[in-house]
């Protein structure tokens, strides 16, 4: 079974999809208003009575947490979607979302144990959004490296899409053990638990790494395209013989 | 009636895999020797308190099983592929959930083999005192095996045929089983400990639960996998 789907060879597909340019215009404007974001939450916010000016690492933190479960949940809807139609660009873009969204999980747990170690004493506890948030990050390693390890495009596409889907349907049991095995997490941080201060810049950040998220997602989306491509044309120019 | 078939077809494979094992014994061996190798390297590693050790027995046990175990799936494609088995049995005119059937049922039984043997060093290394508990606690490790069986099937399928799948298997799957790893110990450590079912009930729902959802997506997935 054969799931090549010939690429749109025009050249939006060689420059990168969808936008062109336009896309470098929305990553500086996803950039600025990141920048703006920070600044807002920065200055704006008085210093948290019981965590002083420890409590800014939220603007980074909790926005990169919610961006990496919407990455992941693009990755199990392109997943899907692909086992669903078998299109190469649902594919590519799964393998786009999984890579932005490990950093970003990556990035959580990193600022995480920063205002972990001050606050809790403790670089590292075993809390259950604490050690979901890590297994899942470990699932899409595992994913990542399966992708990896494998040549051939329509099985990579395959199988990555079957152990995208799995690790996403794990991702509920894992936290529900996790938070029986052990409870200690603070109730995390959204607009309706923290003081109004804080409020607008933690939406403000939220939406600026959302855009961050889209800009990073596409721009990784255009290289696979890119390389699919060049992929191709190399496999093409085998077949006619003018060697690889 | 072509369901009748298909048991027939599960029962083949399953026979099939089972007998190349038996012929051989290599695989069991080192597998079950290797679970024993890794119980003593756990109570070298945790001292020889006798309470400490009785503690640890349950987390300990399961990881032994997990990285003995591990071995056991990838080898069970590799014979199929080593022998070039593997397209002849696609070709076969029979759906392909047969084929992850009869490769899980075989898969279990050996890992259920290998149990029957490390389970008993464990509690002789470990001095576990089985209360009561025994027999739900034998049920949770049926549970917990169906789980990891399951999974660790599905996965080899695709880790045996690409680069490097003595790492890509653990990487893949250990993450995934983290739930069947603390659910088995945890209500097996809390039967063991004479617990009363109180403790052990929600771990084991959980177990179910698991079992059901990831025993039902590999045979679903596994269509998707195999063909390509």
């Amino acid at each position: 079974m054969s799931h090549a789907v010939p690429l749109e060879s025009d050249s939006a597909a060689a420059t990168g999809g969808p936008g062109g340019r336009g896309l470098e215009w929305f990553g500086v404007a996803a950039i600025l208003m990141l920048v703006g974001a920070q600044a807002l939450g920065l200055l704006t916010s008085p210093a948290d009575r019981d965590m002083g000016h420890l409590q800014k690492i939220m603007y980074v933190h909790v926005p990169a947490a919610w961006n990496a479960f919407i990455a992941f949940f693009v990755v199990a809807v392109s997943s899907l979607l692909y086992l669903w139609k078998g299109q190469e660009r649902h594919d590519l873009l799964a393998a786009s979302a999984a890579e932005v969204g490990t950093v970003f999980t990556a990035l959580t747990l990193a600022l995480g144990s920063i205002w972990g170690r001050p606050t809790w004493g403790v670089w590292w506890t075993w809390d259950p959004r604490l050690t979901s948030t890590a297994v899942l990050l470990l699932i899409f390693v595992g994913y990542l490296s399966l992708r990896a390890f494998i040549e051939d495009a329509d099985r990579r596409a395959q199988w990555s899409a079957a152990v995208g889907l799995l690790g996403a349907l794990n991702v509920p049991i894992v936290y529900m053990s996790v938070r029986w095995w052990r409870t200690l997490h603070q109730i995390q941080s959204t607009p309706s638990t923290v003081d109004p201060e804080y409020v607008v810049g933690l939406r403000a950040n939220a939406i600026a790494v959302l855009l961050v998220l889209v800009y990073f997602t596409m721009k990784r989306y255009r290289a696979a395209r890119a390389e699919r491509l060049a992929e191709q044309l190399e496999e093409q120019a085998a077949l006619e013989g003018r060697g690889a | 009636m072509a369901f009748a078939g298909d048991l027939r077809r599960v029962r083949a494979i399953v026979w099939k895999d089972l007998t190349t094992e038996r012929r051989s014994k290599a695989g069991f061996n080192a597998v079950a020797f290797l679970g024993i190798l890794i119980l003593l390297l756990f109570g070298f590693a945790l001292g020889p308190d006798a309470e400490a050790l009785r503690n640890a027995a349950a987390g300990a046990l399961w990881l032994a099983i997990l990285f003995a175990g591990v071995l056991a799936f990838n080898r069970s494609y590799q014979l199929e592929l080593d022998g070039g088995a593997l397209e002849p049995l696609l070709l076969y005119p029979a759906p392909r959930w047969t084929i992850f059937a009869g490769k899980f049922v075989a898969n279990l039984l050996f890992v259920l083999m290998v149990e029957a043997i490390v389970v008993p060093v464990a509690i002789v290394l470990f001095q576990v005192k089985a209360g009561t508990g025994w027999l739900p606690a034998l049920g949770v490790m049926l549970l917990g095996s169906v789980g990891f069986v399951a999974l660790g099937t599905f996965y080899a399928s695709m880790a045996s045929r690409s680069r490097a799948r003595e790492v890509l298997l653990p990487l893949l799957l250990f993450p995934m089983l983290i739930p069947v790893l603390l659910a088995s110990s945890e209500a097996s450590a809390s039967l063991l400990a004479g617990n009363p079912m109180r403790d052990a009930g929600a771990w084991v729902r959980l177990l179910v639960a698991f079992d059901v959802i990831f025993v039902v997506a590999s045979f679903l997935a596994f269509d998707h996998v195999i063909e390509v």
